[in-house]
């Protein structure tokens, strides 16, 4: 017999017509919005069953609540699928590349999460008696172990919760030190290119900052800086491999001027993949230096966050390091928890308990995972990767600085100069490409900085298919007058471009309950 | 290397295109005399099998609250997360993602900052909150900077009964600043009085409810006092499932919340990463530390969320900055706030209800015991009881007969004799039966 | 009534002894969006070159500095609200503070109109 109920296994000839984008839901097949999750509770559903409470007389005495919350009532499956929705409109390094310079985008194994979940370390409470936590203990004395090795410094600071906040710890070392001294310093010196947070660090710690310029190869000025030094100076912070991707050569010098008048060398340790295994900086002259180990170390970056930055530190600032602390005994390992014993000159403590634990775990399984020859190769291939992008595009985007860049490739916006595209244009047409956009606008010292971090993590034909793809924009922004194509990106974005101003005009930080 | 992608063929292929000899001509800046010709004294790579047996042998190591019956609190509690909360802070789209600047593809981590943002300020009582600090202590050391920002006052008094930890960190956070902090003495009975040190040059009183003892109290008239000499009241929350049953901070006139948010979605590990929280009126949303998320619209009009209000952070104020700090808790937020959407209202309040009845119920058992007596009149899920020797030495021994019997009040004071005897006991809504039973009958062979 | 503008910007307009202060067109152009303004407090007394406000966009925060020495009698408060008045009228509705004078002479150091034209054209 003929069948003859079957579907169409063609495409049906369509006119050309333009036929309407609009549905009627406002989702577009796999792009599917949510509401807020205030938006979706009724009240009485619930997420997550209980058994009943004991009933008891109650011991909250006239603290009792009587007010509702205002929370709503989902169920599970509601919360998944809103959460799933939701992460279905995040860029990730697992779905695509992230050239991020100065943020060391690197992939992510899935072995360090299934660690950090270890029954006995995930699930162990920081005040337990010392006797049931020597595991725990000894992991964090192996890490610090392979830091302190990777960096050639005697000692580690381990509870700083991120850069920002190693940053803080390494500073206030600094200013202890002097205080130690009798000495009572007021400036500090910061390249203009440091990081943000340099400057804030430092006022922090009562600090002036006395910006040191860049030479015309993005090195700090050496006879600027000289000029500055004196007996009132408290250190140098500098960010080695620097924010223009390169290595301050004259390191070694830098650190004997600062030593010569008393000072201390802070170095951002930002960049620290570009020289894993192939220079430490315990040689090079450091006093401090934080390590983010959510860069470098790839504990995931969250979404902004948690972070972990332990400090390493030199004989002359190692007693002045925050408590707790781990110290071997004979009768195992316990935690320095307050300021005194072996800690009396220790500046105090930064965080609630030992420091960022699920990091830790994390960093720890990746070094492992490495070891010295695979620490080594990062670097090499991290610089490598850099490198060929440099090359790939120096014809066409101009390169602030001349030679070999080490983790992360530079250019500046003067080849899009009268083009009527900028640096943010690029940036945006990139994501309707596939990519996350590069660093913009920073190191401040270049014009319409893009800032290109590949990491090791990306294979040759990433970076072929990258480059071909940025030559392609530079090339249509330099060639054509369809400067509109810019200024419209991103076309295919979950959101277009947002009005940032009207955020900041009018703020709206949470959700409001319908008057 | 399983995670590094290029052949020795395209290795070489790259380093023809770039135009140099070798790898270590890319490496010509670093003086030669501190370049390492030599691998780093470290072992060489390992398998994922190597790897992973190593770290499972770590944890084996340690007694785990998951196996021994655990009552330990001061600040860090074990509450049972459902596993949705796991499975969805795993998704690559949220583990993986950067911070969010490019908000056209970074809309899932900011419409759930936005969310957690509501969440915090609903559960606090208080107009807004920020997307989340390190934790409970740096929040709290950022609130009195605040404080004082909003003041243009310098000195902030500190309860004497507020967790040891946060005020040593706020201490050391000021110590270099114009800023001072003046601490009191802790009081088991809570009786402290403010109103000696509190005048026109105090910019801010911090407090905290429940206290490091337990002991919940309603700080309505200390808030009025505050604001008469135009200070700001502080409130520190360090258990927030307390919440869910007691008077929020915001019902009682704080200027400032500070909270740790671990109870909800954040696992114990050992005491970190976890999330701290501010919340605070919104007059004070410009002098406030950290990041935060806005709603807004895109340029079709549709509803999205940007980070906001940026010019007060250290990218941009740089030595001007509210703050040094330039990262949120990310990824602990997002699991405080899916725990929190998974418990709704019905289950916020519920769980603190058991929470408080499983206390209660610990309470009355230990209590029983000969020689063990509770010393708080109030409190949520948390108490400090009185043993007749010293509390180190009593949870040594419950250790060693395979129990997690609470916290010494001496390990947080060490150098406090008053409270040599005191141990900090936490029920949860994990609290089983049988736990119970072992512990006190563990207790009573030890006192 | 003429307007007299410092380097950094800054206008004043003087009735009297009193001084009406404001950031040019220029600067808002430079700028960006304004989203903020923190004008001073009314009584701050305050030194030619002290902090007199921060005017803030979306991507930077900038110092306004008091051009001229003097205590502040009265805050565009409509700013806080509407701080789009620097964009869209610099030199009128987009005031930030008027200060009564204590030193007059100081005055006389800042540049006039054509003085700022000739200078903001050097300055691209």
């Amino acid at each position: 017999m003929l069948n003859n109920v079957g579907r169409p296994t063609q495409p049906n000839a369509a006119s050309d017509a333009a036929i309407s984008q609009e549905t009627y839901t406002g989702n577009k097949a796999l792009n599917l919005e949510t509401p807020l999750i205030f938006e979706q509770g009724v009240p009485g559903r619930i997420g997550v069953d209980f058994k009943e409470p004991k009933k008891v007389k109650s011991k909250l005495g006239a603290l009792a609540k009587k007010s509702k919350i205002g929370l709503p009532d989902l169920s599970e499956p509601q919360v998944l699928r809103h959460y799933v929705r939701l992460s279905r409109q995040n860029y990730s390094i697992d779905a695509g590349f992230y050239p991020l310079g100065s943020c060391t985008m690197k992939h992510n194994p899935r072995i360090n999460e299934k660690a950090a979940r270890v029954t006995g370390l995930g699930d162990i409470h920081p005040l337990q008696p010392i006797s049931t936590v020597q595991g725990a203990l000894g992991l964090i004395d192996e890490l610090a172990h392979w830091l302190k090795t990777i960096t050639g410094m005697p000692a580690v600071a381990m509870s700083p919760a991120a850069g920002a906040h190693g940053e803080l710890c390494g500073v206030m070392a600094i200013r202890s030190a002097h205080a130690a001294k009798g000495e009572a310093r007021v400036r500090i010196l910061v390249p203009e290119s440091a990081h943000g947070t340099n400057p804030a660090t430092a006022a922090l710690c009562g600090y002036k900052v006395d910006a040191v310029p860049a030479r015309d190869d993005g090195r700090m000025d050496m006879e600027a800086f000289k000029a500055k030094l004196g007996p009132d100076v408290a250190g140098v912070m500098l960010t080695n491999p620097n924010t223009c991707g390169l290595f301050e050569k004259d390191v070694k010098e830098i650190a004997d001027l600062i030593h010569g008048v008393g000072g201390y060398f802070y170095c951002d340790g930002a960049n620290l993949n570009a020289i894993l295994g192939k220079t430490r900086p315990g040689d090079l002259g450091v006093d401090a230096m934080h390590i983010n180990l959510h860069k470098t170390f790839s504990t995931p970056h969250g979404g902004g966050g948690p972070g972990s930055g332990p400090v390493v530190l030199s004989d002359a600032l190692a007693p002045f390091a925050p408590v707790p602390f781990v110290v071997e005994g004979a009768e195992g390992f316990y935690l320095q928890e307050n300021v005194e014993g072996d800690a009396e000159s220790s500046f105090g403590r930064m965080k609630t308990y030992h420091g960022q634990m699920g990091m830790f775990i994390r960093a720890l399984a990746y070094m492992k995972s490495h070891g010295s020859d695979g620490l080594r190769q990062i670097a090499e291939d991290a610089v490598l990767n850099a490198n060929y992008i440099r090359v790939g595009l120096n014809d066409l985007l101009h390169a602030p600085f001349e030679g070999v860049c080490m983790h992360e490739a530079l250019f500046d916006d003067s080849t899009l100069k009268d083009t009527g595209v900028t640096t943010l244009d690029i940036a945006k047409a990139m994501i309707d490409e596939g990519y996350h956009p590069m660093t913009m606008y920073f190191p401040l010292v270049v014009h319409g900085a893009m800032l290109i971090e590949p990491t090791e993590s990306e294979s040759k034909d990433t970076l072929d298919m990258f480059i071909g793809s940025m030559r392609y924009l530079v090339e249509k922004a330099q060639s054509s007058n369809d400067a509109d194509f810019f200024l419209q990106a991103p076309i295919h974005a979950p959101r277009r471009r947002l009005d940032e101003t009207g955020a900041a005009r009018k703020p709206i930080l949470r959700w409001n309950a319908e008057a | 290397m399983r995670y590094m992608p290029h052949t020795a063929d395209e290795r070489q292929a790259m380093l023809e295109k770039i135009g140099v000899g070798s790898v270590d001509d890319l490496f010509i800046d670093i003086p030669e005399k501190a370049r390492l010709n030599e691998l780093l004294d470290l072992p060489l790579h390992a398998t994922e099998m190597d790897v992973d047996a190593s770290m499972q042998a770590y944890g084996a190591q340690n007694l785990s609250p998951s196996v021994a019956p655990s009552f330990l609190g001061a600040g860090a509690y074990r509450h049972h997360v459902p596993t949705v909360v796991d499975h969805l802070i795993q998704r690559s789209e949220f583990l993986t993602a950067y911070t969010p600047y490019q908000p056209e593809i970074s809309q899932g981590t900011l419409q759930a900052l936005f969310e957690f943002q509501s969440q915090v300020a609903l559960i606090t009582g208080m107009d807004v909150a920020n997307a989340s600090m390190y934790d409970g202590a740096t929040s709290c050391a950022e609130a009195v900077l605040m404080a004082c920002r909003v003041t243009r006052r310098k000195k902030a008094l500190l309860s004497g009964n507020l967790h040891p930890h946060y005020r040593e960190v706020t201490g050391t956070t000021v110590q270099f600043t114009d800023f001072s902090v003046t601490e009191f003495d802790p009081r088991l009975d809570g009786e402290e009085d403010f109103s000696v040190k509190l005048d026109k040059d105090i910019a801010c009183v911090v407090v905290q409810n429940p206290d490091f003892f337990g002991r919940l109290q309603d700080f309505t008239a200390l808030s009025e006092k505050c604001h008469e000499v135009g200070a700001l009241l502080v409130i520190v929350v360090t258990e927030v499932v307390s919440l869910g049953a007691v008077l929020s901070p915001g019902e009682m006139g704080a200027d400032i919340v500070v909270g740790e948010g671990q109870s909800i979605g954040v696992p114990l590990s050992f005491g970190g990463p976890y999330v701290g929280l501010l919340a605070t009126r919104q007059k004070y949303v410009r002098q406030m530390p950290g990041r935060l998320c806005g709603e807004t619209v895109d340029q079709e009009g549709k509803r999205g969320f940007v980070l906001t209000l940026s010019t007060r952070e250290q990218h941009i104020r740089r030595e001007k900055a509210t703050s040094n700090i330039c990262t949120n808790a990310g990824l602990c937020s997002l699991a405080f706030s899916i725990h929190m959407s998974l418990l709704g209202e019905t289950g916020f309040t519920k769980l603190a209800e058991i929470n408080h009845a499983e206390a209660v119920s610990l309470a009355e058992a230990l209590s029983a015991i000969d020689g063990v007596d509770v010393v708080n009149d109030t409190f949520f899920n948390e108490f400090t009881v009185t043993l007749p020797m010293p509390a180190e030495e009593v949870v040594e021994q419950l250790a060693a007969k395979g129990i997690l019997g609470g916290v010494p009040v001496s390990r947080l004071m060490p150098n406090n004799s008053e409270f040599k005897n005191h141990l900090l006991v936490a029920a949860t809504e994990t609290t089983r039966s049988d736990d119970v039973e072992r512990f006190v009958s563990a207790l009573k062979e030890i006192v | 009534m003429s307007l007299k503008f410092t380097k950094d910007h800054e206008w004043i307009a003087i009735e009297g002894d009193v001084a009406t202060i404001g950031i040019s067109d220029y600067a808002q152009e430079q700028l960006g969006d304004v989203v903020f303004v923190e004008v001073p407090d009314v009584g701050a007394d305050l030194s030619k070159g002290d902090e007199l406000a921060v005017v803030e966009s979306v991507k930077a925060a900038s110092e306004v500095y008091a051009p001229v020495s003097g205590v502040v009698i009265e805050v565009n408060s409509e700013l806080e609200d509407a701080p789009s008045k620097v964009n869209e009228d610099a030199f009128g509705d987009g005031w930030f503070a008027k200060i009564r004078l204590t030193d007059v002479d100081e005055v006389a150091e800042l540049m006039d109109d054509d003085a700022y034209k000739t200078y903001i054209e050097g300055l691209s």
